[in-house]
């Protein structure tokens, strides 16, 4: 799309915002509206933006087909790893009060439950942003039959 | 207020009519677009800005997307049916009158009795704060903690849905063509 310069510089001034918007979303989804589905597919949208107008080797580039692939995985098992750590430091499945820690409490670090559902909408969004990414190349990597 | 209300809902239906009514996909995929975002505008109405951004996001923006790229590999008009739309118009009146049946019972909008003010046991509410270390929004405390089975669990169908749409669209390896970036940019 190389003839539509407008169209090319707004995206390219409007992405960043978009990704910044979708991370406020993920990160701050403790405190205001939002969380990690919400956060995966704003900032999946950004990403397929960036597909429509430069094309799709060239966001293939940013977000290559082999990462995204692993990370639809990897999500879900940062979410039930979650699950697992709590386990194993002796707690129940996905009871994130064991997470409780008093590492640089003036920093007010994400702990106890704060951390497990910081750490669950991460997984969240990692895997929603990458299922929508590769549906997006899964239809527009297909030519007409 | 009032006067927003109605005019969304109006606006609604006469898309949702418009959408109907039309041939083009093209153009029904346009409004599709425009039906997403009047819901999204509706869903701010109802102070819920996460499904807000979700209908946005989902709605106007990937669907419409993945819709296009379908209609590319497909045909831009629809075909015109053949067959008497009488019994079709018959079943959607009837399940229509259903419906709208069904919402004579329900309270009114936004009534303390309704059961989504009263059945989640108010106490997730008062006591969401403290059990979350001062996280004031209760909606992601019930989502990612009191409820972190379903929320896994959704992920999970999240996962299987994408592996099942790439098992059924991609490509085999050997007909990818990324190999040859700069002739592919040149046609699309």
């Amino acid at each position: 799309m190389t003839g539509f310069p407008i169209i090319r510089i707004i995206t390219k001034l409007l992405i960043p915002y978009i990704l910044l918007f979708a991370f406020y979303v993920q990160f701050h989804g403790d405190y205001g509206p939002g969380g990690g589905f919400q956060a995966g597919v704003i900032f999946a949208s950004g990403l397929i933006l960036y597909g429509l107008v430069f094309g799709l080797h060239a966001i293939k580039k940013v977000a290559p087909p082999i990462v995204i692939e692993k990370c639809m995985a990897l999500g879900v098992l940062i979410y039930a790893g979650t699950g697992v750590l709590t386990m194993a430091l002796g707690g129940k499945f996905l009871d994130y009060s064991v997470l409780e820690h008093d590492v640089l409490p003036h920093w007010h670090v994400p702990s106890g439950q704060h951390l497990g559902i910081f750490l669950v909408e991460l997984g969240v969004g990692i895997t929603v942003t990458a299922v929508m990414t590769m549906i997006f190349y899964a239809f527009a990597g297909r030519k007409q039959v | 207020m009032n006067l927003i209300v109605f005019a969304l809902l109006a606006l609604l239906a006469i898309t949702a009519v418009a959408i109907a009514q039309l041939r083009e996909l093209w153009a029904v995929i346009m409004f599709t677009g425009i039906y997403s975002f009047l819901s999204a505008s509706w869903m701010i109405i109802l102070d819920a800005p996460d499904v807000a951004f979700t209908e946005a996001a989902v709605g106007a923006g990937i669907s419409t997307v993945l819709m296009l790229s379908t209609m590319a590999l497909t045909g831009k008009a629809e075909d015109i049916p053949r067959k008497s739309s009488v019994v079709p118009l018959f079943v959607v009146i009837v399940t229509g009158a259903t419906l709208v049946y069904g919402t004579l019972d329900m309270p009114h909008f936004g009534s303390p009795d309704a059961p989504v003010q009263v059945y989640p046991d108010p106490s997730f509410v008062e006591r969401s704060e403290a059990d979350m270390h001062g996280l004031p929004n209760v909606v992601t405390a019930l989502l990612a903690s009191y409820r972190g089975y379903d929320t896994l669990g959704e992920t999970t169908v999240v996962l299987t849905a994408g592996i099942a749409v790439l098992l059924i669209l991609r490509k085999n390896e050997d007909e990818q063509d990324d190999t040859a970036p700069l002739a592919r940019n040149k046609s699309s």
